[in-house]
């Protein structure tokens, strides 16, 4: 059965999403988060619509926008196959959906920073970006590693939504196997469940880690 | 009512440095709401290159906004603010540039807590005047030895007192070299033991010809150092005088009726 379905390659493609797709949800997150804090009110304004759009979208429903609608129907295609044409876009959303989350996660440790430390850099005339990368940022940190963390374990889970536009991940191989050996039913399961721990609780681990580093640095 | 004509010749007292004719900052009719409340009415203000001046007033009457709006931590709405002749620009560059000239130290010290005291000196001088990390370090030793400081460069923050804080605040806007220092109530969050180490850095500063804005009610620090006394009330400047004449003899019933409640204790 394991030799039919090749489930390290499943989990491969997993973890590419989750990898490619947390790091592209942790640089746009911060983007979102600086101009939600910025001085101009047109950056918060687009930074407010798309938390809030995003993060109350489903992120299936992002997902087939970005297959069906703007790689199938307006044929953007990036890479040569057909596989690497749907990681892209299966990427691609979870990025733009997670992102949402990880702002809000920045936001908030960003809150948590008092107004002091900023009035203190503007006072010495720092402009707005020195302000937030020497000051402001450093000290957020401490208070959104751990919101990160969770966003990231969520992510992880969450890139089993891409199976439902045929991205051969865990859980599309999971279904397929299921399909052909019904027999082994909970064992297929305990396995792809054992997989998905193995990816995330070094995650977990290492964000817990992380918190309690930046925490006692003060 | 105009603070700007002058008693800016005093003869210097023990504590004061030599006032040049020769305007610094100047406010004229300066305007701030926040929402309904007007906070500074018709603000006209002049201080001139090595002046004291102190602003006391009644809490609520506008001495916080009026120092946050000369370095524009606040905007406002209507009238002016030049800094050495030059208007506050927008928000930008420029700005960011303006603050640089203008030293602000605050009631609460606002320390950056994420960094050593040396490093809270030198982050200016190396991040925004571009100065070398060597030179900026030394620089910033000298000053922290000004101040009283200088052993306690590598603590962070939280392990230093309220007065240690606010004396490294003090050489934090000292390594900008600015051209005019604000201080808003500098000693209201310390400890009764540790005011005098503070005000002695001040009444220093104020020998050494440094130009002052200096919202305090600490009335030793105003009769020893201050050039002159501006005294606030519901957004206005009600009166400007020199501080002896100020305190035994204000004009204003609403300068008398402060007075008597600050003296009461
Ligand atoms: N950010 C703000 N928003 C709204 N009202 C404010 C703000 N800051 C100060 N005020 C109000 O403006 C008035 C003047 O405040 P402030 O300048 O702090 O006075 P002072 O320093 O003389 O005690 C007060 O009534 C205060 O409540
Ligand atoms: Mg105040």
């Amino acid at each position: 059965m394991l030799q039919r379905f090749d489930l390290l390659a499943a989990f491969w493609m997993t973890l590419q999403l989750a990898v490619l797709g947390a790091v592209g949800a942790l640089v746009l997150g911060t983007v979102i988060a600086v101009m939600r804090v910025s001085p101009f009110s047109s950056l918060q304004f687009f930074a407010r619509m798309y938390v809030t759009l995003i993060r109350n979208t489903p992120l299936t429903l992002i997902l087939f926008f970005c297959v069906f609608g703007l790689m199938n129907a307006m044929g953007l295609r990036f890479g040569e196959s057909r596989d690497t044409q749907n990681l892209f876009w299966g990427v691609v959303a979870i990025a733009v959906y997670h992102a949402s989350f990880v702002a809000e996660a920045l936001r908030s440790g960003i809150n948590t920073v008092p107004v002091g430390q900023a009035e203190a850099a503007r006072a010495i005339g720092m402009p707005f970006l020195p302000s937030l990368r020497h000051v402001i940022m450093p000290q957020a940190v401490r208070g959104s590693v751990a919101p990160v963390g969770n966003v990231m374990i969520a992510l992880t889970k969450n890139t089993t939504v891409a199976a439902t536009v045929g991205i051969a991940e865990a859980a599309a191989t999971m279904k397929t196997m299921i399909e052909f050996y019904p027999n082994f039913l909970y064992f297929i399961f305990a396995l792809v469940a054992l997989g998905f721990v193995v990816l995330t609780l070094p995650t977990g681990i290492f964000f817990t880690w992380l918190s309690r580093k930046v925490a006692v640095q003060r | 009512m105009s603070a700007s004509n002058g008693s800016q010749a005093a003869e210097p007292a023990p504590g004061r440095g030599a006032v040049r004719d020769d305007p610094l900052v100047v406010l004229k009719g300066v305007n701030k709401h926040f929402g309904a409340l007007h906070v500074l009415r018709d603000i006209d203000l002049t201080v001139h290159r090595g002046e004291v001046v102190v602003v006391i007033g009644p809490s609520g009457s506008g001495k916080s906004t009026l120092c946050r709006t000369i370095n524009r931590l606040e905007t406002f709405e209507s009238g002016s603010i030049e800094i050495d002749g030059q208007a506050l620009p927008e928000e930008g560059k420029a700005l960011a540039q303006l603050r640089a000239d203008v030293g602000m130290v605050f009631q609460s010290f606002n320390l950056f807590a994420h960094k050593t005291i040396l490093e809270n000196v030198t982050l200016g001088p190396t991040k925004v005047r571009r100065q070398r990390p060597a030179e900026a370090r030394q620089r910033a030793m000298e000053l922290l030895e000004r101040v009283g400081v200088a052993h306690q460069a590598e603590k962070y923050p939280a392990q230093l007192s309220g007065g240690q804080q606010q004396r490294v605040a003090i050489a934090r806007a000292l390594a900008m070299e600015p051209k005019v220092m604000l201080f808003d109530e500098p000693t209201s969050a310390l400890d009764p033991e540790m005011i005098n180490e503070v005000l002695d850095v001040m009444t220093d500063l104020a020998r050494d010809g440094m130009t002052m804005i200096v919202v305090t009610h600490e009335m030793g620090f105003a009769r020893r150092a201050a050039n002159r006394v501006v005294f606030m009330s519901d957004g206005q400047i009600v009166e400007s005088a020199e501080p002896e004449q100020f305190f035994s003899n204000p004009q204003s019933a609403r300068a008398k009726d402060f007075l008597g409640k600050i003296l009461t204790h």
